[in-house]
């Protein structure tokens, strides 16, 4: 079944195209991944998908298109998780999560007890309880992320976008941060799109990758497809090695150009 | 999570109950205290005869009951209704522009009014005594509404970002534009300096019932509905991207928020004249004690506003007795101290 589908999406700023016809369809559970270098329109798809960016085309969700007016129904099949997102310091952990409930609480009105009984588990999935009245500020780079992703679990979208999850994390949170969404999406049936710079770690979770440059599709298929040191040189300019282990992890080992 | 969202609910209502308490006390206290009236312990008790089914012999004549139920107390409901009209608009532009330093006066209020204002008194007040509206007010009000409204119209239309910088940039502009034009007038007509300068230093000795009751609609109506955009405004904290995604209207709710905001303020400013800093430091010390959730800052921002106010009053009536202390002279030199002492307690406690 399809989840989520992109017909002809294009993305223009002040007459400059960022986005070239983006098409694209995910079924249900599906891992996809968007790299490319800088610039080459991976976060303007994912905006566009989360309603941050004026888009012409149409973006659905089950057959259904997103309405281009209500912000609420949007909010409600799609979560978003933006690269830097702007924490207020001085909230507690349990109000940052209540925020994802949002798109079910209407105008003048409050959480209800179910929207406070869902955010407890989501608490608790995340192993977030025991911080719930810690104040943001005084939480690590690795349990933000964590509550970020908690706030957009809160939201009870089946489509999570998250652009760069990883680019702030150590090593050791970057691989629990993308455990996390990887195990949330076989339990939850959550179909994912996540932009990365991480190439290595791109391949390893996603089910496909799709390779953009310069805001048209140039490359998609397996890691193995994909991350191939002819087409990474074509488009990232990047004299790499790429090593296949014998569990099928392609990894990617930028090399030194000038002597040592 | 029911201990957890147990105890914040428990700490606000002790906030809360100690927010009422204080301004109660703070209205008791302004009522006793004036030249000429009766004693002051008279009063509490002459207040409680008056009430249904309470019988007390307070000794208070019925001269020194006017004194104090037609000159007193409109002066104390009007404090209080100013101060928590400017605390919670303080605390609702803090909120919708993500920014700690701004006061209701932002987008052109206080300039707009201080140019209706002058035009008011430039135009032969004296002129003016036997109409029966008061053009001063309404001259106040309008100036207020009409600069904020140009400065909405204009930042909007030149923003291209989803931004509110635009916006605020524009309020400077138009706070600019009437602070020029109100400089020309005066330079005009000096003999109204005094009286402009008055009026801009903020008043409340003149209050009657009749101001209170011209203002009340609006403040109640625009403190309903800035209480009512309480949790909105916690969600703007995330940014105006992430409260988007988050399927609200970002821009929509910053309008009414301000809309709002302006009307209330432009209606205690056209009958208080400018009084400054409580829309700052109210808001602040609310944050400072009972946390930063618009749910408890807004709230507590109406009681805590009224109730610096009043207390506020008390000194302006007394410092310069028999002349009057300008409101805003004592709430910036009383307050800015207070400020800076909660700061430093909180930030060492910490």
């Amino acid at each position: 079944m399809t989840a989520l589908g992109f017909c002809d999406v294009r993305v223009s700023y002040n007459g400059t195209e960022a986005v070239q016809s983006f098409n694209d369809l995910l079924h249900s559970g599906e891992w996809l991944c968007l790299i490319g270098p800088n610039g080459a329109g991976k976060s303007s798809v994912l905006r566009a998908a989360a309603g941050l960016v004026s888009y012409t085309g149409s973006i659905a969700i089950d057959q259904t298109e997103i309405p281009a007016t209500s912000a609420r129904w949007r909010a409600q099949h799609i979560a978003y998780v933006p690269q830097s997102p702007l924490i207020p310091h001085d909230m507690n952990v349990h109000d940052y999560v209540l925020l994802g409930r949002n798109p079910y609480v209407g105008h003048f009105s409050s959480e209800t007890k179910q929207d406070r009984e869902i955010i407890h588990g989501v608490l608790e999935r995340l192993d977030l309880i025991e911080f719930a009245q810690r104040r943001l500020g005084t939480l690590s780079g690795g349990e933000l992320q964590r509550l970020v992703i908690a706030r957009a679990l809160a939201q009870e979208a089946p489509v999570l976008l998250l652009d760069e999850p990883t680019s702030a994390l150590d090593i050791g949170h970057q691989q629990q941060a993308l455990e996390l969404v990887d195990k949330l999406r076989r339990e939850q049936g959550l179909t994912v799109v996540s932009a990365m710079h991480d190439l290595t770690l791109a391949g390893m979770y996603a089910d496909r990758l799709v390779l953009m440059h310069q805001g048209a599709r140039v490359a998609e298929g397996s890691a193995r497809e994909v991350l191939k040191p002819n087409i990474l040189s074509e488009f990232y300019g990047v004299s790499a090695r790429v090593h296949h282990e014998e569990d099928g992890t392609v990894v990617v080992i930028p090399q030194r150009t000038s002597t040592r | 999570m029911t201990s957890s969202t147990s105890t914040s609910a428990s700490h606000n209502r002790y906030w809360f109950a100690l927010a009422g308490a204080l301004l109660f006390v703070a209205m008791i206290v302004g009522t006793m205290i004036g030249p000429a009236g009766p004693t002051w312990w008279r009063i509490p008790l002459e207040f409680a005869n008056r009430l249904p089914f309470i019988h007390v012999n307070s000794g208070v004549s019925k001269a020194d009951w006017n004194i104090v139920w037609l000159i007193r107390t409109p002066r104390v409901v009007l404090a209080a209704i100013v101060g928590s009209m400017l605390s919670v608009s303080g605390a609702s532009y803090q909120g919708v522009f993500r920014n700690p330093l701004v006061d209701p006066y932002l987008l052109g209020v206080a300039a707009g009014a201080g140019l209706g204002a002058t035009l008011v008194f430039a135009f032969q007040r004296g002129a003016t005594e036997n109409w029966i509206i008061d053009p001063l007010p309404l001259a106040a009000f309008i100036g207020a509404l009409v600069a904020v409204l140009v400065t909405y119209v204009v930042g909007t239309a030149f923003g291209t970002t989803q931004s509110s910088t635009t916006l605020i940039l524009a309020g400077v502009a138009v706070t600019s534009l009437a602070t020029s034009i109100q400089a020309f007038i005066l330079q005009r007509n000096t003999d109204v300096v005094r009286q402009v300068y008055s009026w801009i230093l903020g008043r409340l000795s003149s209050a009657t019932w009749g101001d209170v009751r011209l203002i009340l609609p609006y403040v109640v109506l625009s403190t309903g509905v800035l209480l009512m955009h309480r949790r909105l405004l916690d969600l703007l904290r995330v940014g105006d991207d992430e409260a988007s995604a988050l399927g609200t209207n970002v821009r929509r709710v910053r309008l009414i928020v301000v809309l709002a905001a302006t009307l209330g303020t432009s209606a205690v400013v056209a009958v208080s004249g400018l009084i400054g800093f409580v829309g700052i430091i109210v808001p602040h010390a609310v944050r400072l004690l009972a946390g930063a959730s618009y749910r408890v800052v807004l709230p507590l921002s109406v009681l805590l506003g009224a109730a610096f106010l009043v207390f506020a009053d008390i000194p302006s009536r007394v410092l310069a007795n028999p002349a009057e202390t300008p409101i805003g002279v004592v709430t910036a030199f009383f307050g800015a101290p207070f400020f800076l002492f909660l700061l430093r307690t909180r930030n060492s406690s910490k």
